[in-house]
């Protein structure tokens, strides 16, 4: 199956470029309304994969992504189980993060393990920054990817928390897919390349699983070259940094 | 019904906590499951809750204030738990209500902590607080309850206003104390065709015409016939490149028949071209993109709100344009902002009773611009921010939004027997008399007596209202759309039903609370609605497709074809006019100007620490960075930007445009710039207004827009342009935008002005803002691949300076922090300047640029600096190699502001190339890029007359 169902809810606000991004993948994308897949009209298991794209969902009042959380939970929780019980790859960009971190998909089916709180700079921050990868991660969307990552991230609720145990599991677990690094390349509580004051630098995790991935950066403002904003110093690459997580994304839709 | 109280404390120490109010057909258990599921998240928080009629919990010891939004303010996150509560199945919550608590230290007075909380923690006009240096539980309960008291049901009632036979001076107090802002030939004119009819009008007829005659709709001072008269005539002007100023020169005097038409649209009429393809009558400009797509531009202005409300007043300056974009039906693509403040060092005691200090508007205006920008997805790309005392009581609000939409997909055809179909917010009393208020002057009592006038914004709304319309938009639902702006409802069911009539039911408009009178329905200029209008067949697929996505859409009633206004609340008639009188009945303007040139300043002598005052000019305001501001602005969303606001080897350099690749599929782009000196504006309005044109296109050229593919706005910020000096200023500045937009063939497309930005303090005294006028532009570009940024890129390289300087220190911002004023103010060259730019966008064409960055404020020596800071790269700079037409001291080649310039970095082996496309144009080679982080500017006889490390300049930048 290729096909990809964008979430849109109100306030989502990055689903075009994420479908954009999805069908230079190769993928076909399409942009689905909440509301549809409650009253089952559409259906999410007939989609290979499921993207929920950054935004504000629903004002994020209440806290980031919680408002959607509560409405995926109450209207969609079966049919989201099911998905990614099925090894279904499910990505959350930014917003899309906090939701499944909300919805306790991340760090692994259940609430209340870990969230997402306003950034210790105590305001928005709309910047590019410095990633690692990890490349013994089981996630899906980074399977073969090493080294680092520029992306742009854009957000006031950035800060990941989570207790002592449930960190130590996500290191053991290789849960942790992306840190924020300092110019040596090395994870950083250091602002701003560590642009909210994550811990343990923690840009994005996946679930033990690997199918389920969130992160606070936006590989879906990044898929062309010239989106980087290096490219008048240092001339223009193939294609944007963002790519290859979509590519891989689609590429592990396939295999299900 | 029963009343609870939830608490949410931070886990994290924190000064803070939220409270809700929750009421209805509740049960504990589900306030239970309301606080666990909904109100709070327990890895970062702690809750609790309790009945509100029991006794309160105390909170913890110590001085505290607890805030809330007056009752009847839109109140955001309450309305999004009742929503939230629907989802989770529990459907007796019936109101909420969000607090703030705020718990205060080293507070003993109990008035002292209420001047602390007005000053710094709540905004009196829309919100209302409890304070108290040790709670009781008794005055929290009446203050909760007070909270969630109901507005009182009350009767629908129509009054009428006797206005036949009443005299002038009775005319112009009711004009005066209902704040409609008529004159009192408007009055008059109103009251003879009341007389006509043999009746007397209603409260809605009086307020549907108050609305749609003020300045703020109808631009009357741009429509305006006015006699100009000035007290010198400028020297040496050549008609031909100045015929709007060679008019005004006339001995005796002249006559100008409407700003509006005799400069801005016969300039437009005069250089349109085939891209062209709506000026000044739509809600926004539009030129084509390319074959396939059309782009819209918007600027306007919420100036006096943001004065009152800064937070809310910029919030919903965002909304309001974005939403006029979306009238024409583009999809908003960016946002700019230009702000304009008191400075923020301003001392206390200088600040006059009622007015915010600078520092705090600013905060609240950025606040509220990124709010919203962010909220909807659209990138904030390009924008600027001015500092001048004369906008302590007066801060303006510039907000501007990019649209793209298939080509002709926008209709424009109300058939009588269409639906009138208001989506998205409900309507409060929420900026009653918005439109009538911005004509006004402010005074220290505003705040008081306008109130009403303030909004707060709901972009979420806003955003789902977007989504709908475009795919009705794209199924063809409507036939008709408007934003509901200044005016509400008035305006827009009266502009749309201009050529046929409506008939309007205001029982059928959803409302937020009840207690609205029908003509304040009618006017409110509540937020985030839209009327479209629609075929009967359309009706029920656009209600489906906006219930579908959680959007209100009410069909209020429907065009006509009796040419009469007919506005219903049940049985009661609201109003009933004829369409001619209410468009064309009102009172053309005769207005008088008299220019009285300001005598230039007599050059201060002084020796000059040219290293000193290049940080000192770096450090002023209105040059210093304004990363912090910009950074906390989404400019990435919509993954289009591919020109940054902040450029350079850190990605903190102030870039000179930005650039947008609005399609995937084509390298095509759009480049956006601005244009504004109010410094210029104080000397003569005019040569600002050639200066900002100038300053906009040279932003395009610098980035690589096509200046030959541009397309300009304007908007006037101004005093009372019933006082003959202002008005002869706007007068100036309007016939600057003439010749240049004739000059450089660049069309405006829209414009908009703010008249009226004076105020009066409790003394009387009147303060106007200095005359101010923002040139926003939009060029096009085949190929984003070749934009190009202003930072410096590679040690060795040239660097040039294009176009010529001249000794034109006057109003130059190095004056104000040590530097000489000479008065001699920038004059653009008209002959000359538009070859300068097609030329330096040839050679960026041509491929031969590494970099360039427009010469503006702070002149040669900033532009330097930035340039060199931005890249982290030095430069050695020549000054006796600096192209001029005679010969300038040192302090005139750094410091002078002449227009027209740029600093280019040029590769050496495209040195030949770059001077070829050249031909004609004053330039010159002027030093290199070094690979020592320094900036070394040489004077006439060859020694450094500005030597400094980088870092150091670039620290002073960023203080």
């Amino acid at each position: 199956m290729t096909k990809v169902l964008v979430l849109r809810a109100p306030g989502i606000n990055c689903d075009a470029e994420a479908a954009e991004a999805l069908e230079l993948a190769g993928a076909k994308a399409e942009r689905v309304h909440v509301n549809r897949l409650a009253e089952g009209s559409i259906q999410l298991a007939d989609y290979g994969m499921l993207l929920i794209p950054g935004g504000f969902a629903y004002g994020d009042h209440l806290g980031a992504g919680r408002m959607l959380a509560v409405d995926l939970i109450y209207r969609l929780r079966e049919d989201l189980s099911r998905f990614v019980a099925d090894g279904r790859p499910v990505l959350g960009i930014c917003n899309g993060f906090q939701v499944l971190v909300k919805t306790g998909l991340l760090p692994s089916d259940k609430v209340g393990q870990a969230t997402l709180i306003d950034n210790a700079s105590g305001h928005y921050e709309c910047r590019w920054i410095k990633l690692g990868l990890n490349s013994a991660s089981p996630c899906v969307f980074t399977q073969g990817l090493s080294g680092t990552l520029d992306l742009p991230v854009g957000h006031g609720e950035g800060r990941f928390l989570t207790d002592q145990a449930t960190l130590e599991k996500l290191q053991a677990n290789n849960q942790i897919v992306v840190q924020y690094l300092d110019q040596a390349g090395q994870p950083t509580m250091e602002y701003p390349a560590n642009p909210n004051g994550a811990l343990n630098a923690i840009a994005g995790i996946c679930n033990p699983a690997g199918n389920v991935f969130g992160l606070m950066p936006h590989p879906d403002r990044a898929f062309l070259p010239q989106h980087h904003p290096q490219w008048r110093r240092r001339g223009l690459d193939l294609e944007g940094p963002g790519m290859a997580i979509f590519r891989n994304g689609v590429r592990a839709m396939a295999l299900v | 019904m029963s009343a609870y109280l939830v608490t949410v404390c931070p886990r994290e120490a924190d000064n803070h906590e939220r409270l809700y109010l929750l009421a209805g057909d509740l049960s504990s258990e589900d306030v239970q499951r309301l606080t666990l599921e909904l109100l709070h998240d327990p890895v970062a928080h702690t809750a609790t809750w309790q009945a509100l009629d029991a006794e309160l919990a105390a909170p913890k010891a110590g001085a505290l204030v607890e805030i809330a939004f007056r009752p009847g303010v839109t109140d955001n996150e309450a309305e999004t738990i009742l929503v939230g509560a629907r989802h989770i199945g529990i459907n007796g919550l019936k109101q909420a209500k969000t607090l703030r608590r705020v718990y205060v230290s080293d507070v003993q007075d109990e008035a002292v902590l209420r001047q602390f909380a007005g000053e710094h923690l709540l905004n009196d006009l829309i919100e209302t607080a409890y304070s108290t240096l040790e709670a009781r539980s008794a005055e929290r309960l009446q203050f909760y309850q007070h909270l969630l008291q109901l507005p009182a049901p009350h009767t629908p009632t129509i009054t009428r206003v006797a206005l036949r036979g009443v005299s002038d001076s009775e005319l112009e107090r009711i004009s005066r104390e209902g704040i409609l802002a008529l004159s009192l030939a408007e009055m008059q004119a109103v009251r003879d065709y009341f007389e006509d009819l043999g009746r007397d009008p209603t409260d809605g007829e009086l307020e549907t015409l108050a609305q749609t005659w003020s300045e703020h709709c109808r631009h009357k001072t741009f429509r305006a016939t006015i006699s100009y008269q000035q007290s010198a005539s400028d020297a040496g002007i050549d008609a031909a490149l100045h015929p709007a100023l060679a008019e005004l020169n006339a001995a005796n005097g002249a006559t100008i028949n409407g700003l509006l038409n005799h400069y801005l649209r016969s300039a437009t009429n005069a250089v349109s071209n085939e891209a062209l393809l709506s000026a000044f009558v739509d809600n926004a400009g539009i030129v084509a993109f390319d074959e396939q797509y059309e782009i819209s531009f918007k600027v306007e202005t919420h100036n006096h709100p943001s004065a009152l409300e800064p937070f809310g007043g910029a919030n919903t300056g965002v909304g309001g344009v974005v939403r006029d974009v979306l009238g024409v039906s583009a999809k908003p693509i960016a946002v700019t902002d230009v702000l304009c403040f008191g400075y923020p060092d301003l001392p206390e005691s200088e600040l006059s009773q009622g007015v915010l200090h600078p520092r705090r508007i600013r905060e609240g205006v950025v606040a509220g611009v990124r709010d919203y920008g962010n909220k909807l997805g659209i990138p904030n790309v390009n924008g600027a921010v001015w500092y001048d005392h004369g906008y302590t009581a007066n801060p303006l609000v510039f907000c501007g939004t990019l649209g793209i939409a298939p080509r002709g997909s926008h209709p424009r055809g109300v058939q009588a027997g269409d639906a009138i179909v208001v989506i998205g917010g409900r309507t409060g009393r929420d900026g009653i008399h918005g439109a009538t208020f911005s004509s006004v002057e402010l005074t220290h009592d505003t705040a008081e007596t306008v109130g009403a006038a303030v909004q707060i914004g709901d972009p979420v709304t806003e955003k789902t209202v977007i989504d709908v319309l475009l795919q009705a938009r794209d199924l063809g639902l409507y036939s008709a759309i408007t934003d509901c702006g200044a005016g509400g409802l008035s305006s827009a069911v009266g502009e749309m039903g201009e050529e046929t009539g409506a008939v309007v039911e205001l029982r059928d408009v959803p409302l937020k609370y009840a207690g609205l009178q029908p003509w304040e329905i009618w006017i409110s200029e509540a937020q985030e609605r839209m009327v479209v209008s629609v075929p009967p067949q359309n009706v029920q697929p656009l209600l489906d497709l906006c219930h579908g996505e959680d959007v209100e859409a009410t069909v209020i009633g429907h065009f006509t074809a009796d040419g009469v206004l007919t506005v219903k609340h049940n049985q009661l008639t609201v109003v009933e006019l004829d369409m001619a009188f209410l468009h064309s009945g009102g009172v053309q303007f005769k207005l008088n100007a008299d220019w009285q040139p300001s005598p230039a300043p007599a050059a201060q002598p002084a020796a000059i620490d040219h290293n000193a005052l290049l940080k000192a000019t770096l450090s002023q305001p209105i040059v210093a960075s304004n990363e912090n501001i910009v950074r906390t602005y989404d400019h990435e969303v919509q993954a289009a930007t591919v020109l940054k606001p902040l450029v350079g080897v850190n990605e903190d350099g102030p870039g000179d445009a930005g650039v947008l690749q609005p399609r995937v599929d084509s390298n095509r782009g759009v480049v956006l710039g601005c244009g504004l000196n109010p410094l210029y504006g104080k000397i003569d309005p005019y040569w600002m207004a050639l200066a900002a044109v100038d300053e906009a296109l040279r932003n395009i050229v610098a980035a690589g827009g096509d200046p030959e593919q541009t397309w300009i706005l304007d908007n006037f910020c101004w005093g009372d342009p019933k006082l003959p000096d202002r008005l002869a200023g706007l007068v100036r500045a309007s016939a600057g935008c003439h010749d240049a937009a004739l000059a450089y063939r660049t069309p405006f497309i829209s414009g908009k002005d703010s008249l009226n930005n004076e105020y009066r303090d409790a003394e009387g005294k009147r303060v106007a803002i200095p005359p101010t006028l923002l040139i926003s532009a939009m060029a096009l570009v085949p190929d984003v691949l070749q934009t190009i940024s202003m930072d410096a890129k590679a040690a060795g390289n040239a660097i040039y300076l294009v176009g010529l300087t001249h000794d034109e220190r006057g109003g130059a911002v190095s004056g104000l922090v040590g530097g000489i004023d000479n008065g001699n103010l920038p004059k653009v060259n008209l002959a000359t300047a538009p070859s300068v730019h097609k030329a330096m966008h040839a050679a960026i064409r041509a491929n031969s640029v590494r970099s360039c960055h427009d010469l503006s404020e702070g002149g040669l020596a900033v532009a330097a600096a930035e340039m060199a800071f931005a890249g982290g790269f030095g430069l050695s700079l020549e000054l006796s190699a600096v192209p001029t037409s005679s010969s300038l001291s040192a302090d005139a080649l750094l410091w002078s502001e002449s227009t027209t310039r740029f600093l280019v970095e040029v590769e050496p082996a495209q040195t030949a190339n770059f001077e070829a496309q050249l031909n004609n144009i004053a330039y010159a080679k002027i030093g290199q890029v070094l690979a020592e982080p320094r900036l070394i500017i040489n004077d006439l006889a060859g020694q450094p007359i500005i030597d400094s490390d980088l870092a150091s300049l670039k620290a002073a930048w960023q203080a």
